[in-house]
């Protein structure tokens, strides 16, 4: 029987290796699927991700993370307030039209719409304006030094088939209005759309016109969901898939021991922390002072969680502790700040007895169980290391649909927030987001109570600084406060984790795009 | 019979109100669908003025009868993740659990009813006993078990089936159907099998138990005195009275199928309605959970009235009483 077996493969084998330079499908699977074609319909960093195979940005990211030229060739800012992009000559679109000033025009004044849903994403752009059939300006608030970031997740669309298809502007939730373009998708990018069924599978196949030099060899991508991490990994051991990301924690052994599979990993931009409630008293223990606005409070907390425990045992030592608020790559990384605090108890108990809390006291720790990897067993093992120095914790988990609005109201003492900086992946987001005081555009996620006067200014120097260097300087200085005021108890940096058959090589990349025009298939 | 058809369809409306305002209500608490919608690093403001547009910020009443008036209207709105309408997500999901559904129940009468006859008439059997014992595991075993071993073992194991998904299927109009490929019927096995598991189990033990007594009733005893052959007593004459509740459960049965498909769905990658239920959930889309379960309702509602109905045109004191 095996020897029939072995003469089977050794048959297809060479009928495979026949084939070779011509079809090459790359079938894949992730949790979940896109939302919509629609890339301003919807404000999911996975299918940003996914549409980037059809559409291409002015600016895209490179295997190194860089920003380098896609659709636009060359930009600088003409004024504080306008950057002038060169467009790239000879692009054109799946359906055959050309690629002009006109499309990025339309793109943009469709994606600023006030009724557009991922408007957020371009918030600094107020117009766009043709200067010839390949020259564009695009207008700023003010000096605004993310804008490459920024259209870095901006696909451009083509304004003949948004004006034939009633597309011109996005879908709308609250006037019920949708479009042809949460269905169908026409870009520019390394691969066209075939088919799009959701839950079921996206097909694309390769665009033989692309601008770009091809790096990859897939002629064909078949794209399934499978939301159960069982099946997802039952799927790829049986052969019907090539590729799956993320794979779970869990059966990385079980996969890695597999014959003709591969585990491939890298950190993820992802950074997993705790924040602390900063307001006059805390939820568990109304009607007294919060024991947490006392500094030494903040470092006991800190100092009583064993990382390296953590790290071994619930992540399976997959993670990277950390001591900063955002990952290596990011902009507004240092060294100096990702210090680890160490795990101390004794010291954590002196640090509590000198507050005045030598008994400890009461605080809540809730966490999400469906949102970051193993956040419940994490927060688990946290509870019982603060109950260990005397701090009693009562433990609330929940899924991330009731968790999230629980956070976004103030209504927990201490909680697990992950944050990995994107879209823009700059550090400059968990200072206008999670360190400033909820005011206009700035502390969107920070119900916590945590003010800084020195913070507060140095993202709003930040937000108009032009000069990298220096901006670079102001994010650093400013984590460097939040680490020495324990704004946050940063934990680690979640890895990617994804499972390949073998000849299949795919880049990671820490923002967990999945990027397959980098892949190759033997 | 009018007031009682009367009487029937407005308890039916009833019904429905009910769920919808249930349904509404309980989605209020599932979690606030704005903090699922929005970027990571969103302002303040960009989350209040979502709020504001998906109306979200006026009174419960008022977005209940909003609701009300919408659904009554035909219209079930948008769904918040992917912006398409949610009827038309409804509809292209549909014929994935029907056929599901239909392929489960017939495996089901097709395995339960033999096995059920074997186990009334050689109750002392080796195989009856056998059936017996396993039967219990099929009952007793959650469905995401069953599914995840099926897939172990005839999929990663034995690589005859596929794991996930629906195979190829074909458009017809619009319906998708899986039902003329081979791929589509290969990919329909594990999932109809692990779906059917439970009403197999049902339908058997209900079969059985029937059976045995009416084999214990006078006619059949006549049959035998006559000299009838056993064949005959057995298969024209008794099973023909033992299927009558059968009938009735699998029809009630269909409904609860269509709604614990969730499950199989998840675990299979089916893409129907279940399936589309359980993403919703995992997203606050509130539009789209809502229909859902508005479109089970109605199901529930339907096919008990349908029997309602027909119980009274089979048994005059039903009617009798109504009147």
């Amino acid at each position: 029987m095996n020897r029939i077996v072995t003469l089977l493969a050794a048959v297809s084998a060479a009928a495979l290796a026949a084939n070779a330079g011509e079809a090459k499908t790359l079938r894949w699977s992730a949790n979940t699927d896109i939302a919509t074609l629609d890339p301003y319909a919807h404000t999911e960093s996975f299918t940003t991700a996914m549409l980037h195979h059809v559409f291409d940005p002015l600016v895209r990211r490179g295997r190194t993370m860089q920003l380098e030229p896609a659709l636009a060739t060359g930009w600088k800012a003409i004024k504080p307030d306008t950057w002038r992009f060169e467009l790239r000559r000879g692009v054109k679109f799946h359906n055959g039209n050309a690629f002009t000033a006109d499309d990025v025009v339309a793109s943009v004044t469709r994606l600023i719409d006030p009724a557009t849903r991922a408007k957020g994403n371009l918030s600094a752009v107020i117009k766009a304006e043709k200067v010839d059939d390949f020259t564009v300006d695009l207008v700023t608030k003010g000096p605004y030094p993310l804008l490459l970031n920024d259209l870095a997740g901006i696909y451009i669309m083509d304004k003949e088939w948004m004006e034939a298809n009633g597309a011109l502007k996005a879908g709308n939730i609250s006037t019920g209005a949708t479009t042809a373009a949460s269905t169908s998708a026409i870009g520019t990018g390394p691969f066209k759309l075939e088919s799009y069924k959701p839950d079921a599978g996206t097909n694309m196949v390769v665009n033989a016109d692309w601008w770009d030099k091809p790096e990859h060899n897939v002629t064909r991508i078949e794209f399934k969901p499978i939301k159960s991490d069982a099946t997802r990994v039952a799927a790829l051991l049986s052969g019907e898939l090539e590729l799956i990301a993320p794979a779970p924690l869990q059966d990385l052994a079980r996969i890695g021991a597999a014959s003709g599979f591969k585990v491939i990993e890298e950190p993820a931009l992802r950074l997993i922390f705790l924040g602390l409630n900063h307001r006059p008293e805390l939820l568990a223990m109304p009607g007294q002072k919060n024991p947490m606005l006392d500094l030494k409070v903040r470092q006991a907390l800190w100092h009583a969680i064993d990382l390296d425990a953590i790290q071994k045992r619930v992540m399976r030592a997959k993670s990277r502790n950390t001591g900063t608020l955002v990952a290596p790559p990011v902009p507004g990384y240092a060294q100096a700040n990702d210090a680890l605090l160490g795990y101390d108890p004794e010291k954590a108990k002196k640090l509590l007895a000198e507050a005045g809390f030598p008994n400890g006291f009461k605080t809540g720790l809730a966490c999400p169980n469906d949102r970051y990897i193993n956040d419940e067993q994490t927060c688990v093992a946290i509870a019982a290391m603060w109950t260990r120095i005397g701090v009693q914790t009562e433990l609330k988990t929940e899924s991330r649909a009731t968790y999230f609005p629980r956070i976004d109201k103030g209504e927990v003492d201490a909680f697990m927030l992950g944050w990995a900086t994107l879209p823009p992946m700059d550090g400059f987001s968990v200072l206008s987001a999670l360190l400033t005081e909820p005011k206009e555009a700035y502390g969107g996620s920070n119900r916590m109570g945590y003010v800084n006067a020195r913070i507060e200014e140095l993202t709003r120097l930040a937000a108009v600084e032009l000069d990298e260097p220096k901006r670079r300087a102001m994010l650093v200085e400013a984590l460097k406060i939040a680490r020495d005021t324990v704004a946050y108890i940063p934990l680690h940096q979640q890895p990617v984790a994804w499972a390949a058959r073998s000849g299949v090589e795919v880049p990671q990349f820490p923002d967990e795009y999945v990027r397959l025009w980098f892949a190759q298939v033997k | 019979m009018l007031r009682f058809l009367i009487a029937r369809l407005g308890q039916a409306a009833l019904v429905m109100l009910a769920v919808a305002a249930v349904s509404f209500l309980m989605f209020r608490f599932v979690g606030d669908p704005v903090a699922g919608m929005v970027r990571e690093d969103a302002s303040v403001q960009e989350k209040a003025e979502l709020r504001q547009a998906l109306g979200l910020d006026q009174p419960v009443l008022v977005q209940f009868g909003r609701f009300l008036g919408r659904t009554i209207r035909g219209d079930f709105g948008v769904s918040y993740r992917n912006q398409r309408p949610v009827a038309a997500l409804i509809a292209e999901r549909l014929p994935a659990t029907l056929e599901l559904v239909l392929m489960a129940t017939l495996l089901s009468l097709a395995l339960g009813i033999p096995l059920g006859v074997l186990c009334a008439l050689k109750p002392d059997g080796v195989a009856a006993r056998l059936v017996q014992a396993v039967s219990l595991i099929g009952i007793s075993t959650p469905t995401f078990v069953t599914g995840i071993v099926l897939i172990l073992t005839f999929a990663v194991t034995l690589g005859l089936l596929p794991s996930f998904g629906r195979g190829q299927t074909v458009q017809l109009g619009p319906w998708s159907t899986g039902f003329l490929t081979v791929s589509g019927l290969k990919a329909l096995v594990l999932p109809s099998i692990t779906l059917a598991l439970y009403q197999l189990t049902l339908i058997m033990r209900l079969v059985r138990s029937e059976l045995i007594d009416v084999l214990s009733s006078d006619y059949i005893r006549f049959a035998r005195a006559r000299g009838l052959s056993l064949r005959r007593i057995h298969f024209t004459l008794a099973l023909r009275n033992a299927l009558m509740p059968v009938i009735t459960v699998t029809g009630l049965q269909i409904g609860s199928l269509i709604a614990f498909a969730i499950v199989t769905e998840t675990v299979f990658q089916w893409p129907g309605m279940g399936l589309l239920f359980i993403q919703a959930v995992s997203f606050s889309d509130v539009p789209v959970m809502a229909a859902y379960l508005l479109f089970v309702g109605l199901l529930f509602v339907l096919i008990n009235t349908v029997v309602d109905l027909l119980y009274a045109v089979v048994d005059p004191r039903l009617r009798v009483k109504a009147s």
